[in-house]
């Protein structure tokens, strides 16, 4: 038989909060993560696997994940629109740092010319897209569920629709190039030979690896913080039951304002290292596909749990940029080994990666099927079911009226 | 208990409030007074305005006519989130727990207009953050075990059984230190012995937190048992006021819950016999 603690005077052993079992274990497992992340590289350099290149976007697209986790998971807010957030990140860096923007004439040689360095930029990024966050965030507040899905999709259908169509500022179709390299030590990011320190090496992509490990990194950080603030409380609660929150003292308003503001935030980081990684960036990188498999990412791992979204990104995303091509190699591989020519002609004509889209959409019907909450849930449900405590310790009694009459109560003036 | 007269000791001062919705009048210029301390109950039968009354206070709905002073000041215009912070905490008559989050995560979302940490302080953890989080921690688990729930803190509020669902709710009101307390049937659904602990936990919270307690509730013997004094509605109208037992007595009230004996002239001479 469990027992409540008793209260003794001068002693509050009942305000401990007990510890999550389920932290430990995951504690270790994020130390494996973290261990391999960090050295992949190296462990790519040294078994060849070739593969950095594809982490890079995959990362980045993560990333994007988190950030409308925040929006989609946490605030319960359905966006179909969130690569316009990320074009805006995106545009926005190319914007201060590109030759080819209309600023590249004005800023050189004025007192504004340190805009231009990539890291300012990344930085008004992230400020211009948390800004737009607001800015659409203000028209959706008093909509609802479905109503709300489609403002945001109509939002992420004119953002890529204006930058075709302000050519003089975003250069149309063509898309903005070069952009701004990040640096760091007098080295530039991506161009080789790299001198740090006079040792002359070359690095090829490697920099940009470890610039969006760091960017995701701190987004995790910022995230976790955040949810288990008073704010992620907010969001929670606005989530579950709206009218409830209210009733708990939650301006609704704000609250969804700080989500797509937080949430568009963390794009315009994205969307700066992007840039400047690919060196171009044009509109159809921003359609509406992409809103749709960051959100996809986001559904299949575990809507709000962002263990589950980092990995329903790795899968979406491994399976999209390493694992489509390999596995395609090594059918073909099979149809030749049996020597027969009809066989391998049937193995042949398999390509993954063109019925990419097929396996995608096949394995979410068979995800939200067999498990609607997603692969890591946000919160598991319970099995058996949860008693009371005996009779006798139900009735309150004197001591816990002390103890309830500790909790201040002093009166709001 | 002291029923001073003094306007002062009048937390919550309703007069003539009003709610149409179209055509039908669901709550009737209602005049309504709950002093510090006190433990109001809002009876009547199904569909008189209770919960619609409930919500007006609140802030949920607008009324169409009259006004609400809380604590001296009218709290017209308000929305709910507002009201909540001036110092009304409430719960719900279908359980609105935040079914997904921890029973402590709902206490403290109950602490939130007790709370001022916003998203900046919250992202580089400030010390006054961290401090105000400790101590909203504390005084959750504190409350926690005031409804005997705090070992289950950690666990979904969706995974408890009805009745600690009800405790939770109160727990998660208190936490919003309120000056008044609404509760919508709380005792709705409960089995006997769990409607005494309720009562029992009732009127332990308003001694202890020295709150007024607004209830509206159906089962006769929690109204009898807690309330000092009882208001009944009926078709939006206050149709009785007073301590339990005068209510009880109000032919009003009879009438109201067991309706009119249409008498014919036989049978009122039959009742002088047998009265």
């Amino acid at each position: 038989m469990q027992t409540a603690p008793r209260m003794t005077p001068g002693r509050r052993a009942y305000v401990e909060v007990p510890a999550d079992p389920q932290q430990t274990r995951n504690r270790i497992l994020q130390a494996i993560a973290v261990a391999f992340i960090v050295a992949y590289p190296f462990l790519d350099l040294l078994f060849g696997w070739q593969a950095l290149l594809a982490f890079i976007p995959m990362m980045l697209m993560i990333t994007l994940a988190l950030g409308l986790n925040i929006v989609v998971g946490y605030a319960g807010l359905l966006d179909l629109g969130y690569a316009a957030f990320y074009a805006i990140g995106a545009y926005a860096a190319a914007f201060f740092t590109s030759p080819n923007s209309p600023l590249a004439r004005v800023l050189p040689g004025s007192p504004f010319a340190w805009m231009q360095d990539f890291w300012v930029a990344m930085i008004m990024a992230v400020l211009v897209s948390g800004f737009a966050g607001a800015l659409l965030g203000a028209p959706t507040l008093r909509l609802r569920g479905d109503y709300l899905a489609l403002v945001t999709l109509g939002f992420g259908e004119i953002v890529p629709r204006l930058i075709k169509n302000l050519e003089p500022w975003t250069k149309g179709v063509k898309g903005m190039n070069p952009i701004g390299r990040p640096y760091l030590f007098g080295c530039q990011f991506g161009v080789d030979p790299c001198e740090i320190l006079g040792m002359k090496l070359k690095l090829g992509m490697i920099p940009y690896y470890y610039l969006t490990l760091v960017i995701g990194a701190i987004s995790i950080f910022a995230i976790i913080r955040l949810r288990n603030s008073r704010l992620g409380r907010a969001w929670a609660a606005i989530r579950d039951d709206e009218i409830a929150a209210q009733g708990m003292g939650i301006n609704p308003v704000t609250t969804k304002l700080w989500a797509f503001s937080l949430g568009a935030s963390f794009s315009g980081a994205t969307g700066a290292i992007f840039g400047a990684y690919l060196q171009t960036i044009s509109p159809d990188q921003f359609e509406y596909s992409t809103s749709v498999i960051v959100l996809c990412m986001v559904i299949l791992g575990g809507t709000g749990n962002i263990w589950g979204v980092m990995l329903g990104g790795l899968l979406i995303q491994s399976f999209d940029r390493i694992f489509a091509e390999r596995l395609t190699g090594w059918i073909h591989k099979a149809g030749a080994l049996t020597g027969d020519p009809t066989i391998t002609a049937a193995f042949n004509s398999f390509d993954l990666l063109k019925s990419r889209l097929l396996v995608f959409g096949l394995c979410l019907v068979l995800i939200m099927n067999l498990r609607p909450q997603g692969i890591l849930p946000n919160r598991k449900r319970r099995e058996t079911a949860l008693t009371d405590l005996p009779e006798e310790d139900l009735v309150p009694e004197e001591s816990v009226l002390i103890a309830g009459a500790d909790v201040p109560t002093e009166k709001p003036r | 208990m002291t029923a001073s007269n003094d306007s002062s000791d009048v937390v919550l001062d309703v007069t003539g409030l009003t709610k149409r919705f179209g055509g039908l009048i669901a709550v009737d210029s209602v005049d309504f007074q709950v002093r510090r301390r006190q433990i109001v109950s809002l009876i009547g039968p199904n569909g008189a305005g209770k919960t619609t009354f409930f919500n007006m206070v609140a802030g949920q709905y607008e009324p169409s006519a009259g006004r609400v002073i809380f604590n001296g000041k009218a709290l017209h215009g308000l929305r709910p989130h507002q009201i909540t912070a001036r110092g009304i905490g409430r719960t719900f008559q279908n359980i609105r727990l935040f079914t997904n989050e921890t029973l402590l995560e709902n206490v403290l979302v109950g602490m939130h207009s007790r709370l001022k940490s916003g998203p900046f302080a919250s992202l580089l953890r400030l010390p006054s953050q961290r401090r105000e989080e400790n101590e909203a921690r504390e005084k959750g688990m504190a409350l926690l075990h005031l409804v005997r729930l705090d070992r289950y803190a950690n666990e979904a509020a969706g995974n408890l059984p009805y009745g600690m669902q009800r405790r939770l709710e109160m727990a998660r009101a208190l936490a919003s230190e309120p000056q008044l307390l609404l509760l919508d049937e709380p005792t709705a659904g409960m089995n006997p012995q769990e409607t005494v602990n309720m009562i029992a936990l009732i009127r332990r919270v308003r001694d202890a937190f020295g709150v007024a307690v607004l209830l509206i509730e159906h089962d006769m013997q929690v109204v009898m048992g807690l309330s000092e004094r009882v208001t009944v509605l009926n078709y939006g109208q206050k149709i009785a006021e007073g301590t339990p037992l005068d209510v009880q007595r109000n032919d009003n009230v009879i009438e109201a819950y067991l309706g009119r004996r249409h008498k014919r002239p036989e049978d009122e001479a039959a009742d002088g016999g047998t009265h």
